[in-house]
């Protein structure tokens, strides 16, 4: 069914009691074209873009739990394409302009808002180092604009700017067309969209094995029995590193945690995302009016998903340093996700060394943005059994031949990525 | 969580700074690129027990070695850099 004003006239009329399931439950067939290893945004968009763009139809999307339960569930919904590496610049300014016209793609609401992204400089230094990276930006077709304290002062009066400041806000730059999304209906527009193209999105199967013979793999094994593939695509973030293993590949990776947080909500105040570099910090105000707050890693290996309570208190001290009115708001919860992050900061898209198998991981924490673009990829690359010229950077190569792709140059420190 | 310091004693963990897996060792100039790799960026990144370095910053500053459970964070055993297998 298609989702429209007069769908949803009719269907108000009707007490909402006619509305089709968004897709179908599927029970494992016994083989597939393509088996795809996570039902997150970028599994599900894989699925899709391979049935679309690729006319492949016998597809499955495996999911341990539930679809979008993982870190499409777990992050901050933040878009933008402000890269300073021209790689890394083309791949996330491609996926930005599908994010643009996703929700008339998918014929689902994304609540996509492009209300501006904002980078606070506190430092000359910092200054000079965004006008660097924002000139490259705009030389890539990437918009951005330096803002000066008065454009920044009125476009956030909530801010803190009294120069007296231990790190006062000399300016800041913006990128308008980035902004956020609703993080679920990426998950979900995609499966329905997925499904209405033959897709089988098959929840509760972990896959405990893949199978492989002679280099090739054959299939995988899963708590729902063993299913036979052609190839095999794994898209499961903080989990890729156990994925590739049961392959006998070792990956560049380390999984940290990142956490976020939610306030209690109030008025509207803050109408872009604000976020601060140096003081390890990002804000922005769901359509509900809760503040949405993040921050740094971790630091060290951590499957827990339980993050550790200094950075608790150092993420929020920063966020009312910026903003001295939320100083006496609660937090409703807190929660932290399992990142998978690369030895360089930037993330994997690619074969790996056994025949029809291939990765989209080591997202660090910019896999949601990256959500429709790495859909893209990785169906090109499964299609083609070779990467677009997008993600042809984002090899797992690169580690050996030296072609890193480090936006920060902090060497093989993913904790600090 | 709380790191005991072999040189201080039970510390919190914020008196630390982690600095990734312990037990590698760096490869002869003459081993090529593919065992150089494999010392720089590849890591088993286990589910569960992982030795590891910590460097005690606001403390003794010493590097420490660490084995500690990525799922539960329960550490194991803490000592001086290459002393904990």
């Amino acid at each position: 069914m298609r989702y429209s004003f007069f769908s949803l006239a009719r269907n108000a009329l009707a007490g909402h009691s006619l509305w089709p399931p968004a897709w179908r439950p599927a029970k494992p067939k016994t083989g597939y074209d393509v088996i795809i290893i996570g039902g997150g945004g970028h599994g599900l968009g894989a699925a899709y873009y391979l049935a679309k763009r690729h006319g492949i139809k016998n597809i499955a999307v495996l999911e341990r739990g539930w679809i979008g339960g993982g870190n499409t569930a777990r992050n901050t919904t933040i878009v933008r394409s402000n890269y300073f590496l021209t790689p890394n610049s083309n791949f996330y300014e491609h996926s930005l302009r599908l994010w643009e016209g996703l929700t008339e793609e998918l014929n689902f609401n994304l609540m996509f808002s492009q209300r501006g992204v904002v980078n606070l400089c506190h430092s000359q230094a910092e200054i000079e180092s965004f006008v660097r990276r924002y000139n490259s930006n705009r030389q890539n077709g990437v918009d951005g604009e330096l803002l000066n304290r008065d454009a920044v002062r009125r476009m956030i009066p909530a801010l803190d700017m009294s120069e007296d400041h231990r790190f006062p806000v000399l300016g800041a730059v913006i990128q308008r067309r980035g902004g956020t999304a609703r993080h679920d209906a990426v998950a979900w527009g995609y499966a329905r969209a997925a499904d209405a193209l033959g897709v089988d999105i098959i929840q509760n199967c972990e896959v405990t094995g893949i199978r492989t013979q002679a280099g090739a793999i054959t299939g995988v094994e899963t708590t729902q029995g063993d299913i036979s593939a052609e190839k095999v695509g794994i898209a499961v973030a903080g989990h890729t590193s156990q994925l590739a293993a049961m392959a006998g590949v070792t990956l560049p990776i380390e999984t940290h945690l990142l956490q976020a947080m939610v306030s209690e909500p109030v008025k509207p105040f803050l109408n872009s995302v604000v976020s601060s570099g140096t003081h390890h910090v990002y804000v922005s105000q769901t359509d509900k009016g809760e503040l949405v707050i993040g921050g740094g890693l971790d630091g060290y290996n951590s499957y827990s998903r339980r993050g550790m309570y200094s950075r608790i208190e150092d993420i929020t001290a920063a966020a009312a340093e910026l903003f001295p009115r939320i100083r006496s708001l609660r937090l409703m919860r807190k929660w932290s996700g399992a990142v998978d992050m690369t030895m360089d900061g930037s993330p994997i898209i690619a074969k790996l060394p056994i025949d029809g198998l291939y990765l989209d991981g080591g997202w660090c924490y910019g896999g949601f943005k990256a959500t429709p673009a790495a859909a893209w990829c990785l169906a090109h690359t499964i299609a083609n059994d070779a990467p677009h010229d997008l993600n042809r950077a984002f090899s797992l190569e690169r580690f050996r031949t030296g072609h890193l792709l480090n936006e920060r140059g902090q060497g093989n420190r993913p904790g600090l990525h | 969580m709380v790191i005991k310091c072999p040189f201080c004693g039970p510390r919190a963990d914020v008196e630390f700074v982690y600095g990734g897996a312990a037990g590698l060792t760096c490869p002869p100039d003459d081993a090529g690129d593919t065992a150089m790799t494999d010392y720089l960026y590849r890591r088993e990144n286990p589910i569960g027990p992982h030795r590891e370095l910590w460097v005690h910053r606001h403390g003794c500053g010493i590097w420490i070695e660490v084995e500690r459970n990525t799922l539960n964070h329960v550490i194991t055993r803490t000592g001086p850099v290459g002393e904990t297998r």
